[in-house]
């Protein structure tokens, strides 16, 4: 029998499905099967397929075979989403196991009438309307838990439209236990994924692609922050654990799309890591080689296939010479040398304005100063030992 | 920084040795050993010290724990149900302990109940990686926020004493 509390539940999701079904009375899109460039009024992909035709993609078209799984559809995520389905991606997978509540409201996407409904499924019912071609999957899961990270480690590696692994991975979730459970199952996975986020003052963000072995990983290093510019001390945390802003939000998302249709449909330069600080409107950008000491097996492991791999020729205009042409260099461009041992290990060469978030001490094998000493072997078993906490 | 006190309570828990997390199907019964065994040390360090505050127990794989946490204010003692579950990035990642009782009543909070913590943990907990375990989040994350936010939250009038919560000793 169920109570009131379920029964007023279940009202509220009724009737948060009736203002969406009356909301749903004017035209529905159609489903299309081509994308076409014709220019008419009632083509959705036009000023897309005209990417093409002012030479800016090469086969617009190709996204709609591309899949991509976002984790995360809070205020970055939903509105990376959104932006994908409206571009006419292929595929869109979406995780996340929180409900839209009306405190989410000071971000884009969500409406009040979905507060209750989990955030996976008022994202997919919203993004099937503005784009019936889209094929949405959802799933209600934290995949930090070890059954649900299985769960999804095996979404990732199949999700794609033909079976087989997604084409990117986008991490737009809001703490770090998420993002190094992305880090750890993109590492095995080798997946190609970008990370990104918004600070929790709500005034700094950034987007980083992470190639396992290529690129720095999530682990390479302690979290990276963008300085602020604010003193610490005078930042009140006091009574609050985070604050958000939309605009800093759909700026963080729109970099991260950007980046992923420049990846996905192969234009422009694909950014490695973009900074925001929005206090100041300036943008770091840097490219971070990986941690050969990652603390990430895995990601060891993909730095050594990496290297293995031959040296791929880039372009043709490079590589002529090893002195410098040009005695001066007024646009800063410098070739990274393959070959040079890695020494300067520890080192992180960071973008001015971008700064580790703390420090981690490089001989783990200090201990820290504990009168209690180490935990010595006991000689009791697990079971006896739960049984001693039990009986305390 | 932390303070003295907290400083000295996290000085005297034992330091645990195995890196593994719930995913190393061979270490992880190592480590949870030593959860269990740092776990009581701290439990009777506590009582000693005549501060005894929280009983933890988990399920068979480790993974999944459960228990209480009491404070005492003004001699009266609060309760609450504390839960959480160890990641798959254990210990790199701390644990997220939770009161569910108390979400949506303080913004000290994020959803479902998982205390916010203070700048100072994350680093704290980095560089400790992986000789800090479950005791020393107690000590370092969940002692002080119910320090800070339980006095609070008996003033605001959100928290009220019940009875009941005296039958646990």
């Amino acid at each position: 029998m169920a109570n009131v509390e379920e029964l007023k539940k279940k009202i509220s999701e009724l009737e948060a499905k009736l203002a969406a079904a009356q909301g749903n009375s004017g035209p529905v899109r159609q489903k299309i099967d081509v994308m076409s460039s014709e220019v008419v009024d009632s083509n959705p992909y036009s000023r897309l397929m005209a990417l093409k035709r002012m030479g800016i993609v090469d086969n617009y078209e190709k996204i709609r075979e591309l899949s991509v799984a976002i984790v995360g559809v809070g205020g970055v995520g939903s509105v990376t989403a959104e932006m994908l389905t409206r571009c006419g991606i292929g595929k869109l997978i979406l995780f996340d196991y929180d409900k839209v509540e009306l405190a989410n409201m000071n971000r884009l996407f969500f409406q009040p009438h979905q507060a209750g409904l989990s955030k996976v499924d008022a994202a997919a019912g919203t993004l099937q309307s503005i784009n019936p071609d889209v094929a949405i999957d959802a799933y209600n899961y934290n995949i930090t838990t070890v059954d649900n990270f299985q769960k999804f480690c095996d979404t990732i590696s199949t999700g794609s439209l033909t079976g087989g692994p997604v084409d990117l991975v986008l991490s737009c979730v809001d703490n770090f236990e998420a993002r190094m459970a992305i880090n750890t199952a993109c590492n095995e996975l080798n997946q190609r994924w970008f990370e990104s986020g918004v600070s929790e003052n709500a005034v700094s963000g950034h987007i980083q692609f992470i190639i396992p072995g290529e690129t720095a990983c999530f682990a390479c290093a302690p979290p990276l922050v963008v300085a602020s510019k604010i003193d610490e001390k005078t930042l009140k945390k006091e009574g609050v654990c985070a604050a958000s802003l939309p605009t800093t939000m759909g700026i963080v998302a729109g970099f991260l799309v950007q980046n992923t249709l420049k990846y996905l449909l192969n234009f422009g330069n694909v950014s490695h890591y973009l900074g925001y600080s929005a206090l100041t409107d300036f943008f770091p950008t840097m490219s971070l080689k990986p941690n050969p000491q990652c603390d990430d097996s895995y990601c060891r492991r993909r730095q050594t296939e990496f290297k293995a791999k031959p040296v791929v020729e880039l372009a043709t205009e490079v590589k002529e010479d090893d002195t410098p042409i040009h005695a001066d260099n007024e646009w800063g461009i410098s070739l990274v040398d393959e070959n040079s041992p890695e020494e300067e290990t520890s080192n992180l060469k960071l973008a001015e304005g971008v700064e580790v978030a703390y420090s981690i001490p490089v001989d783990n094998n200090t201990p820290e100063t504990s009168s209690g000493g180490a935990v010595a072997a006991s000689e009791l078993s697990l079971e006896e030992l739960m049984q001693q906490m039990k009986s305390m | 920084m932390v303070d003295e006190g907290t400083r000295k309570t996290l000085s005297s828990i034992p330091l645990l040795k195995t890196k593994a997390g719930p995913r190393d199907k061979e270490l992880w019964p190592t480590r949870l050993k030593e959860e269990y065994q740092a776990l009581i040390k701290y439990v009777q360090n506590n009582k000693e010290a005549d501060n005894d505050w929280f009983r933890l127990e988990s399920d068979k794989t480790g993974t999944k724990w459960f228990g209480k946490c009491w404070y005492v204010h003004n001699l009266l003692k609060y309760e609450f149900d504390l839960e959480f579950d160890i990641p798959v990035t254990y210990p790199t990642t701390a644990p997220e302990l939770a009161l569910p009782s108390l979400d949506g009543k303080t913004a000290k909070m994020y959803r479902g109940g998982k205390i916010c913590l203070t700048d100072h943990f994350k680093p704290l907990w980095a560089r400790n990686v992986p000789k800090f375990g479950i005791a020393h989040a107690m000590a370092l994350g969940l002692g002080p926020w119910l320090a800070v936010e339980v006095p609070e939250l008996i003033e605001r009038g959100v928290v009220k004493y019940q009875e009941k919560s005296d039958e646990a000793k």
